[in-house]
């Protein structure tokens, strides 16, 4: 078996599963963000009167921190008042950052646990060797009434990286180059392993931009074994015990790619689907009017890093701006501490409160049309930042901290 | 629930995102009668002027990728679309629109079987999908268990009734 199917099967308290089955798990972790007030409407709609786990539950005000219009406002304070109501103490209120991070930080992301949030890319705890995975909200309702969820046991797709990355080019590059060479469904349904030699070199929050895209593929879940990266990470924030599991040498995958990172050029995704990717260099003078840093992809201290070091001593081009979200209250502080958020200011750049801002197109950093804007995220639909006629370059901290520098799309490895 | 539909197809292309069905600008509307203003307003404007009860949704691969807001599903079960026909569909959207009692079906290359305006009929338990002219597509037929919520008119009603069956059980125990 592999280590996901393993895992799925303890929780299902069965002895071995297999793919296509359909079983009924314990849900380690549940989350719900401020997205979706149907999952409080779908309890109580189901007849629920208590959550079955509160301990196990908590919620994230992020996509609208601080809430810009009246209505999220009103759809705040129904969750909070439904966190005190049940006794749910994990409340991350508008201080906090986005989920994904937030559960990182927290220590509440860790080996072999099931955790299950109202997001799609929950696939990021792979990168932990948990099984995330995102449902809507009725789904995640069935899991207050009931602590448990049906899933469907996926099919398991191996994704290698070998060699070390250039200087310049990042995780998210090699990301960008696999879903443009697989397109955006190649992995609907699927879990996604990433293996290869690659990781050897990869940082926990560059591991984390792979599992999160691995959604923009169509996967349900991803999967990092985890090894002495991970260890040395979840040392310091994870005290709970926690079980690790391995994949049999026998295990059969259901397909199996491999992609020689070695000479890696930076890569785009161009508008306006996230399989439309390019070598960078094939936009190289394309005015970039909103350079945007952010999101649970994007948004991590080593990520704001990237940039201070890219603009320290310098200023954004006159008719760019750029955009920094950091992805939580945890990257906030460390990229104080560590004076990034003293360099990007001076720079020039306009820092917003952690949270999802402009990622999900509502606030804090919105696309007029005909704009252009390069970003760290992970969706470039029409729309998906502000108005349908912007278009979205996705790209790595360094392709939009230099293209924030020059106010047009150059080639970032120049300026490290 | 009804087992023969027919209706009106509005045909979409591949990768029909969770945008294009409900705008994220959107999301922060709860209300049902809200939410059903803006379905597959991103693709469509025209969409709820034109769409009339009954009708079907038939698109290509990979539909309702994107996000896993349930708005998607609910918004186009409010305006009243029968029935989703797809070549593939995005897992979040699929469980989506079963829990909420809203068939999806998926069909090898039906989104070139079937152009826009045409009036199909559905077989829900077959999977067979006719036209004036006779039978033109044979869906994938759903699962048993898919069948059983969608039976049961959505997951709600499914737990709801199971959750007093239990509390009946815990009551005569007592
Ligand atoms: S940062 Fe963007 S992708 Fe991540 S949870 Fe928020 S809206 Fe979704």
């Amino acid at each position: 078996m592999h280590a996901i199917e393993k895992l799925l099967a303890k929780k299902a308290g069965l002895t071995s599963v297999k793919a296509g089955e359909i079983i009924n798990c314990e849900v380690d972790m549940a989350g719900i963000n401020d997205l979706y007030l149907q999952t409080i409407r779908s309890f109580y709609e189901m007849g629920g009167v208590k959550v079955h786990d509160p301990s196990r539950v908590i919620m994230f005000l992020d996509h609208y921190a601080p809430a810009s219009t009246i209505l999220q406002a009103q759809n705040q304070k129904q969750f909070r008042e439904f966190c005190w109501d049940q006794g749910i103490d994990l409340l991350m209120d508008i201080d906090q950052g986005v989920c994904h991070q937030v559960l990182v930080d927290k220590g509440l992301s860790y080996p072999g646990e099931i955790v299950v949030i109202t997001d799609s890319h929950t696939t990021t705890h792979g990168a932990f060797g948990a099984f995330g995975t995102g449902v809507g909200a009725t789904d995640l309702a069935i899991i207050l009434v009931t602590g448990k969820l049906w899933f469907r046991v996926p099919e398991i797709i191996k994704i290698n990286f070998e060699g070390k990355l250039p200087k310049g080019v990042y995780a998210k590059d090699a990301i960008l180059h696999a879903i443009g060479e697989l397109g955006a469904d190649y992995a609907v349904y699927k879990a996604v392993e990433f293996g290869g030699s690659m990781l050897e070199h990869l940082s926990i929050s560059e591991r984390m931009a792979l599992c999160n895209m691995s959604t923009e593929m169509g996967a349900k879940t991803s999967y990092i074994q985890p090894d002495a990266i991970t260890m040395a990470f979840l040392k310091e924030r994870v005290a709970r015990p926690y079980e690790i599991y391995h994949t049999d040498a026998d295990f059969h995958y259901a397909d199996e790619v491999t992609f020689d990172v070695h000479h890696l050029k930076p890569q785009l995704a161009a508008p306006s689907s996230v399989d439309n990717v390019y070598d960078l260099g094939q936009f190289i003078g394309r005015h970039i009017d909103q350079a945007y840093l952010g999101s649970c992809t994007g948004g991590r201290a080593e990520d704001i890093g990237i940039a201070a070091r890219i603009l320290k001593g310098k200023k954004v081009a006159s008719r760019t701006r750029f955009v920094i979200v950091p992805a939580s209250k945890g990257v906030l502080l460390e990229s104080m501490e560590k004076g990034y958020v003293q360099t990007l200011v001076e720079a020039g750049a306009t820092f917003v409160t952690p949270g999802c801002a402009a990622c999900l197109g509502t606030h804090e950093g919105m696309l007029a049309s005909g704009e252009t804007c390069i970003t760290t995220t992970n969706r470039n639909f029409p729309g998906r930042m502000g108005d349908t006629k912007a278009e979205i370059f996705l790209g790595s901290p360094a392709a939009v901290a230099a293209a924030a520098l020059m106010g047009e799309i150059v080639d970032p490895t120049l300026y490290m | 629930m009804q087992k023969l539909l027919t209706g009106n197809a509005f045909v979409f292309g591949n990768n029909v995102d969770t945008d294009q069905i409900y705008p994220g600008r959107f999301v922060e509307f709860t209300d049902v009668e809200d939410v059903a203003k803006y379905a597959m307003f991103g693709a469509d404007p025209e969409f709820t002027c034109n769409v009339k009860k009954g009708d079907f949704i038939v698109a290509g691969s990979n539909f309702g990728c994107g996000s896993s807001r349930e708005h998607a599903a609910i918004t186009l079960k409010a305006v009243g679309v029968g029935a989703i026909i797809a070549e593939s569909f995005a897992r979040i959207f699929y469980r989506n629109a079963i829990n909420l009692g809203l068939p999806v079906l998926v069909c090898p290359l039906i989104s070139k079987l079937v152009t826009s305006g045409a009036t199909v009929q559905v077989d829900l338990l077959s999977g067979e999908i006719c036209d004036e002219t006779g039978k033109i597509a044979q869906a994938e037929p759903m699962s048993e268990y898919t069948l059983h919520i969608l039976e049961s008119g959505g997951i709600k009603s499914l737990i709801k009734k199971q959750m007093e069956l239990n509390m009946e059980e815990r009551t005569s125990w007592l």
